[in-house]
């Protein structure tokens, strides 16, 4: 195998459809970056779901030592006794509408806080600075039947107890994050499946123009007994280049997205979860090369069958 | 070398066979004119050699093997061994004569010495020494003719097959390509040409085989045209 025959073919025929290759690179890229972002979407909602959030509906927050300035109501004792916890704990399992409960230490509470901010680049400063005893112990609570009725019943009989800092409704504090995920996602999908539709229909046209521009050397090939791997082997370089091409330019797209809207929009904005950090973009792009490379090739193979009699 | 064993081709879409049960045999080493009007079947008898079509029914055998039992992947091995040659030369015009040569060389994955010894070598046998840098456009017919023929000898096929070589060339230029095969055909390759030039078949007197309508009609060593209508 002669490569650098190989290769000055390669460019040769990507220099000759030029903007057919720029075509095929860019739709690629669109598709593959819509693909990256909705793979990116996916991970931060599993990340977000990872969690509390597929367990419970309720969390009762007990109070800490800083309640007692801050909600001196039900916390004028500031730390929330052992006991209190506990007595709060049979009720709820004694509550005709709970499942189950979930009591979750100060001390748990600090490692899953640390946990989560580890992966964000906005929660690692203030990580520092937070100590055990400022994060409440809480009890997490998930119920029989979740509706909005026995959501609001929990929380109204259960604020305002002695010992409580506040109960919350774990569901509308991430909906409006798993609502955008979750947009983004099925915008995504469907504009990185069209895209790959016309990258692909782009690609098998871009490889029968090079096929037809060159049918006077495969001609000769074939005749002098150039095997079929070698006569095909130029036009699916060609269309290996320019799906990687198109996955380059598709990892500057998820990169960005990454850059500018999680960390520089959601991130600041919603400070009570954490978001993917830059593992899972390089495992976004990892995965994208071998779907550019099988989608360009793949697409390369299918046009050869038709167009290049072999 | 080459034997056809009831060979007929019907294509799809006609229902006259373009052959009709041809069987002939040809040996190493022979020169064999293929001579017939327009749709008598030469061009269906030389795909036929070159696997580029099957027969409809019966045995084609090439260089020793069956080709109904070669496997597509095989194709290649076998063209390897026959070189082919047009009436419209089929160069390729961004490539010097020496490119054009060695094209057919580093296609089947050949070394870089090997062909930079074959090549010139190539070259000179058909009198083109000192063009190798030339291009198409640059020669004259013949010397085109003779780029094909080196392109098509280069790597020593079994059998040469030649579809009207001279059928775009001057009487003498015509004659200069005749003695180049002769002499490849000489050096102990097959050749089989097809033609309509009746006086060089008439000239070099080699076995005639005349086909009309997908029959072959005549079989003739030392033949002449002998074609009169």
């Amino acid at each position: 195998m002669r490569a650098q025959f190989v290769l000055s073919e390669i460019f040769i025929g990507l220099r000759r459809n030029l903007t057919m290759t720029v075509a095929v690179v860019v739709s690629a890229a669109v598709a593959l970056g819509m693909l990256g972002v909705a793979l990116l979407m996916l991970f931060q909602t599993s990340h977000m779901k990872d969690y509390w959030y597929n367990k419970v509906e309720v969390s009762v927050f007990m109070c800490t030592k800083d309640d007692a300035t801050l909600h001196p109501a039900t916390c004028a004792n500031g730390q929330a006794s052992q006991n209190q916890m506990n007595s709060l704990q049979s009720d709820l399992t004694a509550n005709p509408l709970v499942q189950q409960v979930f009591p979750e230490s100060q001390a748990d509470a600090y490692a899953r806080y640390q946990q989560q901010s580890a992966g964000s680049t906005s929660g690692t400063s203030m990580a520092q600075y937070v100590t055990p005893d400022q994060i409440p112990a809480s009890l997490r609570v998930k119920l029989k039947n979740p509706s909005t009725e026995n959501i609001d019943a929990m929380i109204s009989s259960y604020q305002g107890q002695q010992g409580v800092e506040t109960v919350s409704d774990q569901r509308t504090i991430l909906q409006p994050l798993f609502k955008l995920f979750n947009g983004l996602t099925v915008s995504a999908t469907t504009v990185a499946v069209v895209m790959v539709g016309l990258a692909l229909m782009l690609i098998v046209n871009t490889v029968r123009l090079s096929a037809f521009s060159r049918r006077r050397e495969t001609g000769i090939m074939r005749l002098v007994g150039a095997s079929n791997f070698y006569i095909r082997l130029p036009f699916l370089m060609e269309g290996a280049v320019a799906g990687l091409g198109g996955v380059a330019v598709a990892t500057l797209g998820v990169a960005s997205f990454k850059f500018f809207l999680i960390d520089r929009v959601l991130a600041p904005n919603f400070t009570f979860t954490s978001f993917i950090g830059w593992d899972k973009v390089l495992v976004t792009v990892l995965i994208l090369i071998p779907v550019g490379l099988l989608m360009a090739v793949g697409a390369s193979a299918l046009s050869l069958r038709k167009y290049l009699k072999v | 070398m080459i034997r056809f064993d009831k060979v007929t081709k019907t294509y799809p879409t006609q229902n006259r066979p373009a052959l009709q049960n041809i069987s002939l045999e040809i040996e190493r080493g022979e020169f064999v004119f293929v001579i017939g009007s327009s749709g008598s079947g030469k061009s269906t008898f030389m795909r036929l050699i070159l696997r580029e079509e099957r027969p409809s029914a019966g045995r084609v055998h090439v260089a020793g093997k069956d080709l109904a039992k070669l496997s597509n992947w095989k194709i290649p091995q076998l063209r390897r061994q026959i070189g082919t040659v047009f009436q419209d030369f089929r160069l390729l015009p961004n490539k010097t004569v020496e490119q054009n040569v060695a094209f057919a060389l580093e296609v089947i994955g050949k070394s870089r010495p090997t062909i930079g010894k074959a090549v010139p070598e190539v070259l000179d046998l058909v009198g083109l020494g000192g063009k190798g840098g030339r291009f198409p456009n640059e020669l004259s017919g013949g010397e085109q003719q003779r780029v094909a023929i080196a392109r098509a000898f280069v790597n020593r096929p079994m059998v040469l097959i030649a579809d009207e070589p001279t059928g775009n060339l001057d009487p003498e230029t015509s004659v200069g390509i005749m003695k180049l095969l002769d002499r490849i055909n000489r050096a102990g390759t097959t050749v089989v040409m097809v033609t309509h030039d009746q006086a060089i078949v008439n000239q070099m007197r080699k076995r005639v085989l005349e086909l009309d309508s997908g029959n072959l009609v005549r079989d003739q060593s030392r033949g002449v045209y002998g074609y009169v209508r």
